[in-house]
C-alpha cells in the first residue's frame, strides 16, 4: 500500500453541547499534533472524549471553536479521515472481502483495481485466508481486524479510534494494539485514539493527552517517548504507565499509590499542564 | 525428510477427519430422509381423510350425487382438464393477475415501509389512516375497484394490491426498526451516499424482512384472487371453480381447488426458499 504523509492536526478553542439547554460537553479544548502522530485522549466516562473524536470525524457538529486538517475545515465525514468505532459494526450480509471493499465501492473504484487494495490490506491485517468467509464466522478480534482493513482500504491520511479493542481479550487487544501502532507507522498516518486504558495508551501513543472534568478539558498532555516495539513487561514502558497513572488519577482527583512511583525515571518535563 | 510419528498422526488425523465427515453426511442423509417421509407421511394421511370423506358420501344415498368431491374421480378429471388446457389458462390467467397485483404492492410497499421505517413524522401521521385503511377487507374495494377500472382484469390486480400492500410495508418497517444505527454511521463515515444507504445498507439488512413480507403478501393475495375471480371474469381458477359449480362438474370443481392448493404451496415455498438464500442472520 502506498504510504501516506499523515495531517497536521489543529483544534482550537473547541466547546460542544448537545443542544442550548444541554450542559456543555467540553469546552476550550486545543491540540495540535504533527503529521503521522499517535495521540491518545484519556479520560474518564463521561468527559467528552468519545464526542471529541466524533467531531474530528465530521460525524458530529462542533459548537465553536475550530478543528482544521492540513488547514481545512472539518465539516463532513471524508474518506481521508475514518473512524474504527468499540463494536466493529461489519455489514452482516458480507464477506469479509465485500466488508473491506465498502469504501471503494461506495467511491466507484474500478472492479479490478478495487480487488488488488482489498487483497492487500486484507494481507496486512493477516486475514488472507478468511477473505470469503461471512464475518459473523469470525472471532471479535478478527472482526476487529476486517474492521481495521475496511478503514485502512480509503488510504487514509488520519485513523480515528473510538475504543475499539475494549471488547476483547487480553491477548488479543496486545496483539491488535501493537499491529495498529506497526501499521500506522509504516504507513505513515495519524492516529487519534480514545480509551480508559492507561497500558493501551504507553502502548499506542507518542502523546497521551489527559481529558477530565465536566465540562471536559485537556488537563495534561504527555509525551510517551519510547521506543517501537513496545512490550508491556519492558521496565520503560511499566514506569512510563506509572507516570501516566499519576496524572491521570491527579486529573481525576483519585490518591494516588505510592507503589506506582517506584522505578519513575519520566522526567518531568515530558509532562506538560494544559489549560488550567 | 518425513518423521515416521508425525506421519502416524497425519494419518490418524485425517482417519478420523474422514470418519467425522462421513458420520456427519450420514447424520445428515438421516435426517433429510426422515423429514421426506414426514412430508409425505402428512400428504399421505392428508389423502386417506379425503378418501375416507368421499367414501361417506358416496354411501349416503342423500349426498351419493356429490360423490365426485372423492380423490378418485378428481384425480382421473386432472389428465382431462389438462388435455383441454383448462388448467394451463387458468394458472396462467390467475398466475398474471396475482404476479401484477404483487409486483404492484412490492414496488409501492418497499417505500412506504422504507420511509415509515427512518421517518418519525411520516410514522406519526399515516399511523391512523394506515390501520383505517388496512382493516378494510380487501373484497369490500371490489365494488369501487369495478367502477374506477376499465377491465375486470384491472380491478382484480388492484384488489390483490390492496390486500398484498400491507404486508410488505409493515415487514419493510419493522425490518428497518431492527437495523443498527450503527451501520449507517460507519457508512457514512466511508463515503456512502443517500443512495448507497439504500442500496448497500438498508435493502440488503432488511432483504429478510421484505421476503418475509412478500411471502404473506403472496398468501393474502392468493387468498383474494380466488373469490375476486368468482364475479366478473371468465378466466382464471376462481372463475373455473364458479364453472365447475354451475355445471355440476364436482370432479372438475375439486381439481381446480387442489390446483390452487399446489400452485399457493408451490409459491410459498419457492418464497421460503428465497429467504432462506437471502436470509444472513445466523442459524439461518
Amino acid at each position: 500500500m502506498e504510504r501516506r504523509n499523515g495531517v497536521r492536526i489543529d483544534i482550537g478553542d473547541l466547546t460542544h453541547r448537545y443542544s442550548a439547554k444541554a450542559p456543555i460537553t467540553f469546552e476550550q479544548v486545543n491540540i495540535t499534533a504533527e503529521p503521522g502522530e499517535s495521540l491518545v485522549i484519556i479520560g474518564r466516562s463521561g468527559c467528552g472524549k468519545s464526542t471529541l473524536l466524533h467531531i474530528l470525524a465530521g460525524l458530529l457538529e462542533k459548537t465553536s471553536g475550530r478543528v482544521q486538517l492540513d488547514g481545512k475545515d472539518v465539516t463532513e465525514p471524508s474518506s481521508h479521515w475514518i473512524m474504527m468505532f468499540q463494536a466493529p459494526h461489519l455489514f452482516p450480509w458480507m464477506t469479509v472481502e465485500q466488508n473491506v471493499g465498502t469504501g471503494l465501492r461506495f467511491a466507484r473504484w474500478p472492479e479490478a483495481k478495487m480487488k488488488k487494495r482489498v487483497a492487500e490490506v486484507i494481507n496486512l491485517v493477516h486475514l488472507d485466508e478468511f477473505a470469503q468467509n461471512n464475518t459473523q464466522d469470525l472471532s471479535g478480534g478478527q472482526q476487529q481486524r476486517v474492521a481495521l482493513a475496511r478503514s485502512l482500504v480509503m488510504e487514509p491520511d488520519l485513523l480515528l479510534l473510538d475504543e475499539p479493542f475494549s471488547a476483547l481479550d487480553a491477548f488479543t487487544r496486545a496483539t491488535l494494539q501493537k499491529d495498529v501502532r506497526a501499521i500506522s507507522k509504516q504507513l505513515g498516518f495519524n492516529l487519534v485514539m480514545v480509551t480508559h486504558d492507561i497500558d493501551e495508551a504507553v502502548i499506542m501513543a507518542d502523546r497521551a493527552l489527559v481529558m477530565a472534568g465536566s465540562p471536559g478539558r485537556i488537563v495534561h498532555d504527555f509525551k510517551v517517548d519510547l521506543e517501537d516495539p513496545r512490550e508491556r513487561q519492558d521496565p520503560e514502558v511499566q514506569a512510563m504507565r506509572a507516570k501516566l497513572m499519576e496524572i491521570f488519577h491527579q486529573a481525576a482527583g483519585v490518591p494516588v499509590d505510592s507503589s506506582n512511583e517506584e522505578g519513575d525515571d519520566t522526567s518531568q518535563q515530558d509532562v506538560e499542564l494544559v489549560g488550567n | 525428510m518425513s518423521n515416521g510419528k508425525a506421519d502416524v498422526v497425519d494419518v490418524d488425523a485425517g482417519t478420523s477427519a474422514s470418519s467425522l465427515k462421513t458420520a456427519q453426511s450420514a447424520k445428515k442423509a438421516k435426517s433429510l430422509g426422515k423429514s421426506l417421509f414426514n412430508w409425505a407421511a402428512g400428504l399421505a394421511i392428508l389423502f386417506v381423510l379425503w378418501w375416507f370423506g368421499g367414501y361417506l358420501i358416496e354411501i349416503n344415498p342423500d349426498t351419493t350425487n356429490f360423490s365426485d368431491f372423492g380423490p378418485i374421480p378428481t384425480f382421473k378429471a386432472f389428465p382431462e382438464l389438462f388435455a383441454i388446457g383448462k388448467i394451463q389458462a387458468a394458472v396462467m390467467t390467475s398466475g398474471y393477475r396475482l404476479g401484477a397485483g404483487l409486483l404492484i404492492a412490492i414496488v409501492v410497499g418497499i417505500p412506504i415501509g422504507i420511509l415509515l421505517g427512518r421517518s418519525t413524522v411520516f410514522r406519526e401521521l399515516s399511523n391512523s389512516p394506515f390501520q383505517l385503511i388496512r382493516m378494510i377487507s380487501p373484497l369490500s374495494w371490489e365494488p369501487i375497484a369495478v367502477i374506477v377500472f376499465a377491465t375486470w382484469n384491472g380491478a382484480i390486480v388492484f384488489l390483490i394490491a390492496v390486500a398484498a400492500v400491507w404486508p410488505v410495508v409493515f415487514a419493510t418497517a419493522a425490518g428497518l426498526a431492527k437495523v443498527d444505527p450503527a451501520w449507517f454511521k460507519v457508512a457514512r463515515n466511508l463515503g456512502a451516499k443517500p443512495w448507497h444507504m439504500v442500496t448497500e445498507i438498508i435493502l440488503p439488512a432488511i432483504m429478510f424482512d421484505i421476503l418475509t413480507g412478500v411471502r404473506l403478501a403472496l398468501g393474502v393475495g392468493w387468498i383474494v384472487l380466488v373469490p375476486a375471480e368468482f364475479l366478473g371474469v371468465t378466466s382464471g381458477l376462481g372463475y373455473s371453480i364458479a364453472d365447475a359449480r354451475e355445471t355440476l362438474s364436482y370432479d372438475h370443481l375439486t381439481a381446480m381447488v387442489l390446483t390452487i392448493g399446489i400452485m399457493g404451496y408451490i409459491l410459498d415455498s419457492s418464497c421460503a426458499m428465497l429467504i432462506k438464500k437471502y436470509s444472513w442472520h445466523h442459524g439461518r
